[in-house]
């Protein structure tokens, strides 16, 4: 006893100040999914208080936009939230079109709205199925992947890509959906809801589940609208806030929805709204599919939309088109637009201002995730180092999206 | 009574006569530009009278010809039960580029302030931590400064004029 108080010297056992544990989760540890950084001030297993550091990947998406034509920014987006690319991808070009003024026909508006709601599940499908992870139950995990897999296909048939997408144009799509196309949407559109019953039943309900979310890393609507949450996590504490009903883009109107909400904006809630989100998304592609008008895959706007490649290789018309789009010597309009879209993680944003350049002057992504992971301090606050991982699981905040 | 446009601006208007400068509408979105002095008193008004509880999007533009006014701040803004945006602006000095933070109207501002002195180095004054977030802190530029080009100014192989700037 004699020895030990001489090693940590006399003041030690007399203080009454409480002396808490520096903990780093992260940069790289593999319950983070990515790249985040906090140093949790710990006692015993609560957190008192989280410095998250972010910044990792940061790969100066705005910046390099400001050196690219406005097709070529296409890529930069892929990389924000790779869970969704497409989303990005057409939102993108849905800020593009409204600089220009194009109208894009119903076909290519309801193509869109398939694609975006193809993504939505997928990033939705990570999404709970790695928070089943988190919480220790794999099972879902590998047969959800099984089914965004096969959503990856049909990228595959659309863009030719699978993770960085790059999908559809300025004005439309490249091509229509091709047979291929058609039947892996009409058989995942057969098969998969019963496989996603199957993982609700899994989860939803399990006593095991529902102790392990219920309750972890609440956050009030207040301060949730005060963070400017949006999407699920907004929505999962209860504000009904979506852009595809507030402020409808690619036809949205046309179709019958429900906006599922949340009360207490726990990690439960969190996976409850996305659960039904991807319910409503089958609604939505189903009725899209079903109605799908006639008309073409593309707008009617030449000066932008790339020539068809074939043509390119044997009309000259087209080949001096071609030419003159990749070379940005097409006009056009200076202003500043904003559009936004309903990403997987809520109001993605484009704020693009054009001098008439061939590239954007000022390019700046309102990034869902940036702007509420800054409020995961303070749901973290008093809760389990456990409760941490799941939190950040649930809020699903990705790198790319996160760093830009 | 349903905001518009028209009674946006006219409500800015009456209430800070000498703080509004200038307003436009672009693509169907009102652009009112604002004293940088009496940011917050705006900010504070517009969300507590008008209910722009949502801080839709911070950032900033850097548009180095105007003299004097080089570096515009940008808030967008959303009033989620009228469901009606707009965009506010206040251009401030590249020399001295200090505007007030606006973390004390939405909690939301933090990061996104950040970002901005991050990248166009805007002080915002009284933000409880402004630091670097997305770059490296031992930085010495602001990058997103149009001063910064992308590109090696010493390669001769790539000329300007055939990209476009």
């Amino acid at each position: 006893m004699q020895e030990q108080q001489s090693i940590f010297g006399e003041d030690f056992l007399k203080t009454e100040e409480k002396q808490y544990n520096t903990l780093n989760l992260g940069p790289t540890h593999p319950a983070t999914h990515g790249v985040f950084q906090n140093v949790l001030q710990m006692d015993g297993e609560i957190i008192m208080s989280a410095e998250p550091t972010i910044g990792y990947i940061h790969r100066a998406f705005e910046k390099l936009a400001e050196r690219r034509p406005f097709y070529q920014v296409t890529p930069i987006t892929d990389r924000l939230n790779y869970c969704s690319a497409p989303i990005n991808n057409i939102g993108w070009h849905m800020t593009v079109e409204k600089l220009l003024q194009v109208q894009t026909p119903k076909k290519v508006d309801y193509m869109r709205v398939i694609i975006m709601e193809l993504a939505r599940i997928a990033d939705h499908l990570v999404c709970n199925a790695v928070l089943g992870v988190d919480t220790g139950a794999l099972t879902g995990f590998t047969y959800m992947f099984q089914e965004r897999e096969r959503i990856y296909d049909m990228y595959e048939e659309v863009a030719g890509a699978r993770l960085t997408t790059n999908i559809g144009r300025i004005g439309g799509f490249e091509r229509d959906f091709t047979p291929g196309f058609h039947k892996k949407l009409k058989d995942f559109l057969a098969t998969f809801p019963a496989r996603f019953e199957e993982f609700d039943s899994m989860l939803t309900r399990n006593r095991i589940f529902m102790d392990r979310v219920i309750n972890v890393g609440p956050i009030s609507a207040e301060r949730a609208l005060s963070y400017s949450f949006a999407g699920p996590n907004l929505r999962a504490a209860g504000v009904d806030y979506d852009v595809r009903v507030m402020n409808p883009y690619s036809s949205y109107q046309d179709f019958d929805f429900i906006v599922p909400v949340g009360t207490s904006g726990d990690t439960y809630d969190r996976f409850m709204v996305r659960q039904e989100e991807i319910r409503q998304s089958l609604k939505i592609i189903n009725a899209a599919y079903n109605n799908m008008p006639e008309g073409n895959h593309f707008a009617d706007c030449p000066e932008f939309y790339l020539p068809k490649k074939e043509d390119v290789y044997t009309s000259m018309e087209a080949l001096i088109w071609h030419f003159k789009i990749v070379m940005g010597e097409v006009d056009l309009p200076a202003g500043e637009v904003y559009h936004s879209v309903e990403g997987a993680n809520g109001e993605l944003g484009y704020y693009l201002i054009s001098d008439g350049g061939r590239t954007p002057y000022r390019l700046h992504f309102r990034r869902p995730c940036f702007i509420y992971y800054q409020a995961y301090p303070e749901m973290i606050k008093g809760q389990m180092l456990s409760d941490a991982v799941i939190t950040m699981s649930s809020m699903n905040v990705i790198a790319g999206e996160l760093d830009a | 009574m349903a905001l518009t446009h028209d009674t946006v601006l006219e409500q800015l208007r009456s209430r800070f006569p000498e703080a509004i400068l200038h307003s436009e509408l672009s693509f169907d979105f009102l652009n009112v530009e604002i004293q940088p002095a009496q940011n917050l008193e705006v900010l504070r008004f517009l969300r507590d009278e008008l209910g722009f509880i949502y801080l839709t999007d911070l950032c900033a533009v850097h548009m180095p010809e105007q003299s004097g006014r080089e570096i515009g701040v940008v808030y967008h803004l959303h009033n989620l039960e009228e469901n009606y945006r707009f965009r506010v602006k206040a251009w401030l000095p590249e020399a001295e580029p200090v505007i007030a933070t606006a973390t004390t109207v939405w909690a939301g501002a933090n990061w996104m302030e950040r970002e901005t002195y991050d990248f166009f180095g805007v002080r915002f004054e009284g933000h409880p931590d402004l630091r670097r977030i997305l770059n490296v802190d031992h930085m010495e530029v602001f990058p997103l400064l149009k001063q910064f080009p992308l590109e090696d100014t010493t390669r001769e192989d790539k000329d300007d004029r055939f990209f476009g700037r």
